[in-house]
């Protein structure tokens, strides 16, 4: 084995290296967190790797998980070896195909990243959810627990499957094997040949489909022969366990890595045994060896094939000794009698008992117990508990453990402190960091060197919160000469080595609480040698002191600054590590860390690769032990999180989920239905921004601009009566406002959330005005954010108590109008500069006091709904834009059914007040019947008549009253708008879009279009536009972008409009506005630039500039009223396009890439999408100019 | 007509030479140079500031495309055949030398001393027959003295000598207190060339929207008498070559250049406009003109009417006081 080749790589790669060399076609859509599969075959694919065959295979990006599956059925059907790779909502979509698949006996593989389904909420995070709803369908199921596990069950699969004819879900579990970086032994080609056999191929490819031998295949079948048929297929699964453990004795013979359908692990005369499944055995495995040692008679058995499931070959495994199982599901089944595998596993040894062939003349006791739903970490302290409480008389079951359930009281208690031997075999590292800091990456790499250049295993795993600005990341790292099993975070007080690559951090997380005694902690600090103890919070002073670490630190950004680096301090904090942990001799990694600089950069960036190493060899000089005083005297407090004044919930819920506590939280203590409060991000202040703009009121106009475009609503405007003013604080700024539209004496203020912003610095950007003795000078200026800290908090306090402009009364029209309003979106985790956001707090503005939003999944759903704290809010009123996400694929339906829902309850109460009419008084009767809503005023006397009612309803008794109270509220307008990215609109959900659009209902119809799917990271949609690199079109898109404007438009009774807010932002607003008044459907298709562009957002409003000057993006309203009025219902808002289509491209990496991998296709590419722009420009603009001559008049064209 | 002339060491067969414009981007128009009767081509400039600012582009968005989001580690993917903008110039370097028969003189804008000495050392391995340094450097610090800001040349001048066997030719500013010190200074320090006189791209204000906007517009003929003084006052001062650059639009312009001490006459802004055949028509004037004057060669124009030459050198130095004395005796 010594020559065996070893790798460093996650759980995903290992997966789609066989999957890629085993197939011919791989059809897929990206979804968390099997995307990389997909991604890394298409790089493959791209780069020309050939299967064992010699072939490229096909990689095929579909619309939609169904589509996927039947992309793979097809393929199958017709010969090609086939494979797709999923997860969670989109193994669902696949179960149609799935029983067609197995139905046939069609041999393929699924592989799947195993993760929770979306129930009460989403979860992108790893369980069995969505693998246990496949069971049903047909196809084998085969598990692995790591990623060498994950490489090689990916073959078995393979291999098995061709020679079972049964398909094969082969599942690991999301994120913590898919994601985890090991080191892995590499299959070799040779192995992956001898391990599929030809013969298999042959009798593949006989049975597919083919003109020259033809068959008829999914017929239709009736009740006289379906249910034989379906019964034919059992002798291919009762032989099917047999074939699949010869596939694996095989692969042992090859490899020497030897798996059985059911691996023990444990004492032969095993008292207590736990059967599981997935990464948690790993964990098992290794609790066991300790509890062995510890004199324990305990074991486990890991379940690799649990379909066809094995019930006699199980039972067999289990010790004659065994008083006590327990079977762990990591899903959960509510309202069954427990869940899937300990259901199987009871009915087999019910079964066993009773035909009397069994060791056991009586059942053994057996609990049932659920464990690390959504990555819930599931611990050595756990599975002890677990054997703990199988010693009991009567173990509980069912059970949970991992949480703590005060509700049902189904949890078991653990010790958290409970720690394996592997925890002294391995030394263990924490790195605290920012997502943009290059922690991450850095972390990757130092697993890469010591994994490959040494003889250590290493394992990386990775934890991120869910911002997108400003994101935190938590590097667990392990190292040891014995192989790692740890599937879970490393403990408090476990790591040798704790680092924190921020020192804002300190304040936020107890850090040194994963410390060891006598670890190292390793700090980034700005502050100056001397200061650097005092520095840090009192409660990490006494824990250096109690645990005697030994502490360093390092100006990693005068390093980076000092040697050309900038920001960038990955490569230093690296070196750190490296220095003073210890695990490689000082100059061999110095060595080491250039060589993977020099392999991550080589030629193409020298400067690069200098600088890195100018910076490797500064590092040394400048890090420095710190002298660790006896007694702790820091003055800084560990900061209060969230401030007394915030709700309850938000105290005792949120503030938990915010300081990374949220494990902690009991069952009582969670809503029961998702159901969670809005407007929490307010109370989340992440001070990511190092400058805030600030205001010069002297120079500004009020034109409104900076609060449009802030993508955070972090910069408000407010219109206020002088008189309101109570003691303001000295430096908050307000001047008279400008504009007859006012009445006398109102001051207008502009006032900056300092804690909030990202220092995007788009609303500078966007400034019209200049000083005019100095030029740079506008009326907004970024300044550092530090100084001005402390001043703005209580401005920003200060204004948010003054009081909102009277909807009313606010000049919708104008932007300095509709920028006085309330957003009611706010201080979201978009990513800085979001080309997505604005459009949304600009609807929260005009419409979210009575708006009901329907969100596709996607960026919008994470940081419109992603906790720990979410930014869509209330009014003073307590009004406001209520939300939900359903799925990725129905988000139209979703929220047509909205529509309909206050339709019904609309309808309701008019026909109450009908009913009700003579006990209610006559005016306001009439008055319902006679609202007219089209307008703030119209809504306010609605709202105003409403509440009437409810006053005259208090005294009114009858069910009707009553009624009527609970559904009078639907008397006023509710506005319905459906979100989603361009994934959603032009992909997944275009079907129910179309049907939506076509039903000629009232929703309004937002498409947040990025041409790209932004969340997972950048795969091609069809709203990708030709030209452009994206993952799946590596060589850049060649076909246009779907037009859906024109799509939309052919139904002719759609509102659409297509807005660019950083080119013209008065057209976004009037659009908006006429999207929402229009009676029926609407769509808005908005340009929003995006980090998956390649560019700098803070130029953002430029790019949109250029989009549209070039003729990338058009701008304008097709409105159906128009046409009543005679007029033409389009109306162009953009010009031709002025400039070069180049001169937009080149801006963007998206392109530039392709004009600098492939000059020839770029040139042939841009060329073609600069025709695509002006003809398409043409085209609508000779639309626009049809002339309407009035309703019943024959159309006639200019032309003509 | 014996046309030949003298450059850097290079054996040309005329003295018009291109010099480094977007002319030389593509291998057709570089042909029709050539064709036109081009003797070398200066290409265009490999700039050190571009090059880092792809390099940290490059850094950001597709080395480090994690911003720390569970669900996506990056967005672009990152082509293995991705072409930096050394790559191409170094291709086309190849390309170039590839395709035409005449010398390639590449141009270089640094503004490190590492990064000059790199993209030298590409340059030359890419096979480049001589390097331009187009140093373009703006002495905007006000206490830097002048004294400091030429010896930032010379030094540079030293490191490149040291790692580039290549003919180097410097392209100077008129900038300097003293033009022809600093030319002397460079000769001395191993300088093959210079060549007189760079232009400015120069800062332009936007009256809408203030942002300073980069203008250059193409020369004119009246700004060859510029160049043409100062080769005239250099000519058998130093013994190196000269070429003459900016503002030489006729044959006039060239001859006198070459009357003046230049060994080569650089053509950019009247090729940019009038195509790259146009080289013939200036080539086939100046024949006519030798022809016409009974000239033999070029090497006896060459410096003919310099000061060291001239029927009145002083004018040279003093053109505006002898106007202005000839004015009075007039």
């Amino acid at each position: 084995m010594g020559q065996d080749k070893s790798l460093i790589i996650d759980g995903n790669e290992a997966v789609a290296r066989i999957a890629h060399k085993t197939n011919e076609v791989i059809a897929i859509y990206p979804i968390t967190p099997s995307s990389p599969m997909g991604e890394l075959s298409d790089d493959w694919s791209s780069a020309g790797q050939k299967n064992i065959w010699g072939n490229i295979p096909e990689v095929i990006e579909m619309q939609s998980e169904g589509g996927a599956a039947g992309a793979v059925h097809g393929s199958l059907q017709a010969g090609a070896l086939t494979t797709t790779f999923t997860s969670s909502q989109g193994l669902l979509l696949m179960i149609p195909n799935m029983y067609k698949i197995a139905g046939e006996l069609t041999p393929a593989v699924i592989h799947v990243a195993a993760r929770s389904l979306a129930a009460q909420a989403l979860s992108i995070f790893g369980d069995h959810s969505d693998v246990m709803a496949i069971r049903q369908t047909g196809y084998g199921m085969l598990a692995s627990g790591s990623v060498q596990e994950a490489m090689d069950m990916a073959l078995i699969s393979q291999a098995a499957t061709l020679k079972t004819w049964i398909p094969i879900v082969h599942f690991f579990d999301g994120f913590r094997t898919s994601h985890e970086l090991a080191r892995v032994i590499d299959i070799d080609d040779s192995v992956i040949r001898a391990m599929i056999d030809e013969e298999d191929v042959v009798q593949f490819r006989a049975r597919a489909m083919s003109p020259d031998r033809p068959v008829i295949r999914g017929t239709s079948q009736n009740p006289d022969v379906y249910f034989q048929a379906r019964e034919s297929v059992n002798p291919f699964y009762e032989a099917m366990p047999d074939i699949v453990q010869q596939t694996m004795d095989k692969f042992a013979e090859l490899t020497g890595r030897q798996y059985r359908l059911f691996d023990y692990v444990g004492a032969e005369d095993a008292e207590q045994v736990i059967l599981l499944m997935g990464s948690g055995a790993e964990a098992a495995d290794e609790t066991v060896e300790s509890l062995l040692e510890a004199g324990e008679k305990v074991g486990i058995i890991k379940i690799r094939l649990y379909r066809p499931f094995t019930a006699q070959r199980l039972l067999k495994l289990i010790p004659r000794s065994c008083q006590a199982i327990a079977v762990l599901d990591r899903t959960k089944e509510p309202g069954a009698d427990g869940e899937p595998l300990y259901k199987d596993v009871m009915t087999a040894m019910a079964e066993a008992v009773m035909r009397g062939d069994s060791d056991y003349k009586v059942l053994p006791r057996i609990a049932g117990g659920r464990y690390g739903l959504s990555s819930k970490e599931f611990t050595p302290g756990m599975i002890k508990a677990i054997f703990d409480e199988l010693k009991s008389e009567s173990p509980k079951s069912p059970f949970t453990i991992g949480i703590i359930d005060d509700v049902s009281h189904t949890h078991l208690e653990w010790d958290a402190s409970f720690e394996t031997s592997a925890v002294k075999k391995t030394t263990q590292c924490v790195f605290y960091g920012l997502g943009s800091d290059g922690t991450v990456s850095a972390n990757k790499n130092t697993i890469k060197i010591i994994g490959e250049e040494t003889d250590l295993q290493a394992q990386g795993y990775f934890v991120y919160d869910s911002k997108k600005a400003g994101a935190v990341t938590i590097s667990h790292l392990r190292f040891g000469a014995e192989q790692i099993r740890s599937s879970y975070l490393i403990g408090a007080g476990q790591a040798q080595f704790v680092a924190c690559h921020q020192d804002m951090l300190l304040d936020r997380f107890d850090m040194l609480e994963m410390a060891a005694p006598g670890a190292v902690f390793l700090l980034n600090s700005s502050a100056e040698q001397e200061e650097v103890w005092g520095s840090l919070p009192l409660n990490l002073q006494q824990q250096v002191i109690e645990k005697k670490l030994k502490f360093y630190a390092i100006d990693a950004y005068q390093v980076a600054s000092d040697s050309g680096m900038g920001r960038r301090i990955n490569t230093i904090m690296q070196t750190c590590f490296f220095a003073v942990s210890g695990i490689l001799p000082g100059d061999e990694a110095i060595e080491k860390i250039k060589s993977a600089v020099e392999k991550s950069y080589g030629r193409k960036g020298r400067r690069i690769v200098d600088m890195n190493f100018r910076a490797i060899d500064n590092t040394l000089a400048a890090m420095y032990e710190v002298e660790v005083p006896e007694r702790a005297t820091g003055k800084i407090e560990k900061q209060q999180l969230i401030p007394d004044s915030a709700p309850k919930f938000v105290r005792e819920v949120t503030a938990r989920l915010i300081e990374g506590k949220g494990d902690l939280l009991p069952v009582s203590m969670l809503p029961n239905d998702g159901t969670w409060p809005t407007g929490t991000a307010i109370w989340e202040k992440r001070n990511i921004g190092p400058e805030i703009p600030v205001w010069d009121e002297e120079l500004c106009i009020h034109c409104g601009k900076c609060p449009f475009v802030c993508p955070h609503a972090a910069i408000r405007s407010k219109v206020f009566p002088v008189d309101v003013l109570e003691d303001p604080p000295v430096s908050f700024k307000y001047v008279p406002v400008k504009g007859k539209e006012f009445p006398e004496g109102m001051q207008i203020s502009y006032q900056v959330a300092p804690e909030d912003c990202t220092g995007c610095g788009i609303c500078v950007e966007i400034c019209p005005v200049r000083d005019k003795s100095r030029s740079s000078h506008k009326a907004l200026n970024m300044r550092k954010q530090v100084p001005l800290k402390e001043q703005e908090i209580v401005n920003w306090d200060y204004f948010l108590t003054l009081p909102e402009y009277k909807r009313s009364d606010i000049r919708w029209r104008t932007m300095k109008g509709a920028m006085i309003s309330q957003p009611l979106f706010e201080f979201s985790g978009a990513c800085v500069g979001c080309g997505e956001t604005p459009y949304i707090k600009l609807a929260t503005q005009l419409f979210g006091d009575r708006m009901i939003v329907a969100n596709a999944t996607g960026c919008s759903s994470i940081y419109g709904g992603n906790l720990p704290t979410t930014p869509y809010s209330k009014d003073p009123q307590g009004r406001g834009p209520t939300w939900s996400n359903s799925l990725f694929e129905d988000n139209a339906e979703f929220g047509l059914g909205f529509r309909l829902a206050i339709n019904a309850q609309k309808d309701h109460a008019n026909n109450l007040i009908d009913t009700l009419s003579d006990d209610l008084d006559e005016d306001l009767v009439t008055g319902f019947k006679q609202a007219d809503q089209s307008d703030e005023a119209g809504i306010y006397e609605q709202r105003q008549r409403v509440e009437r009612l409810r006053e005259q309803l208090q005294s009114m008794t009858g069910h009707e009253a009553r009624a009527l109270e609970g559904v009078a509220d639907y008397l006023v307008k509710k506005s319905v708008w459906i979100i989603g990215g361009d994934g959603w609109a032009y992909d997944i959900g275009f079907g129910g879009l179309d049907h939506v659009m076509a039903s000629g209902r009232d929703v309004n119809i937002l498409v947040l279009d990025t041409e790209v799917y932004s969340n997972t990271g950048g795969q091609m949609s069809k709203a990708t536009p030709k030209g452009a690199v994206a993952k799946f079109a590596a060589g850049g898109k060649t076909m246009k972008k779907k037009d859906l404007s024109m799509i939309a438009m052919a139904y002719e009774n759609v509102y659409v409009a297509q807005v660019a807010f950083g080119a013209k932002d008065m057209q976004t607003l009037k659009a908006f506005m006429e999207a929402e008044s229009y009676p029926g459907p609407s769509v808005i298709i908005a340009y929003s630039p995006c980090i998956a562009h390649g560019v700098d957002l803070a130029y953002n409003l430029q790019q949109q500039e250029l989009a549209l000057k070039s003729g990338h993006w058009n701008l304008f309203r097709y409105d159906p009223r128009r046409t009543e009025q005679g007029k033409n219902p389009l109306q162009l808002d953009s010009a031709k396009p002025s400039i070069p289509y180049v001169d937009f491209a080149k801006t963007e990496m998206r392109f530039s890439m392709l004009q600098r991998s492939q000059p020839d296709s770029s040139r042939e590419l841009f060329g073609q999408a600069e025709k695509d722009a002006h003809e398409r420009y043409e085209h609508y603009k000779k639309l626009s100019e049809i002339t309407y001559e009035n309703e019943d008049a024959a159309i006639t064209s200019k032309e003509n | 007509m014996d046309m030949s002339t003298e450059y850097l060491g290079l054996k040309l067969k005329n003295p018009l030479v291109p010099s480094a414009s977007p002319l030389s981007k593509n291998l057709d128009t570089a042909k029709k140079l050539e064709d036109a009767g081009a003797s070398a081509l200066v290409m265009y400039s490999l700039f050190e500031e571009e090059v880092r600012e792809e390099d940290d582009l490059m850094d950001n968005y597709l080395y480090s495309q994690d911003i720390g989001h569970n669900e996506a580690h990056g967005y672009l993917p990152v082509s293995d055949n991705y072409q930096t903008k050394t790559d191409e110039y170094l291709a086309q370097i190849f390309s170039l030398k590839h395709a035409l028969d005449i010398p390639v003189i590449a141009s270089l804008n640094g503004v490190t001393v590492g990064g000059w000495v790199d993209h030298a050392l590409e340059i030359q391995q890419a096979g480049a027959d001589a390097l331009e340094l187009n140093v373009y450097y703006i002495a905007a610090e006000p206490d830097k003295s002048g004294r400091e800001v030429e010896s930032l040349y010379v030094d540079l001048l030293v490191e490149m000598r040291k790692h580039i066997n290549i003919p180097l030719v410097m392209k100077l500013s008129p900038y300097f207190s003293s033009v022809a010190y600093m030319v002397r200074e460079l000769q001395k320090h191993g300088v093959d060339g210079v060549s007189l006189f760079n232009r400015f791209y120069q800062p332009g204000i936007d009256l809408e929207t203030l942002n300073i906007i980069p203008e250059l517009s193409l020369s004119s003929s009246q700004e060859s008498l510029l160049a043409m003084r100062w080769v005239g006052l250099l000519y058998g001062n130093v013994d190196i070559s000269m070429a003459a650059t900016g503002g030489i639009h006729t044959a006039e312009d060239a001859l006198r250049m070459l009357m003046s001490g230049a060994n080569v006459c650089h053509l950019c802004s009247v090729l940019l406009k009038n195509g790259p055949g146009y080289l013939a028509k200036i080539l086939a004037e100046m024949e006519s003109w030798m022809e016409a004057h009974e000239y033999e060669s070029v090497s006896q124009l060459i410096g003919s009417a310099s000061k060291l030459n001239a029927v009145e050198p002083a004018a040279f130095e003093r053109c505006n006081y002898l106007q202005v004395l000839r004015s009075y005796q007039g």
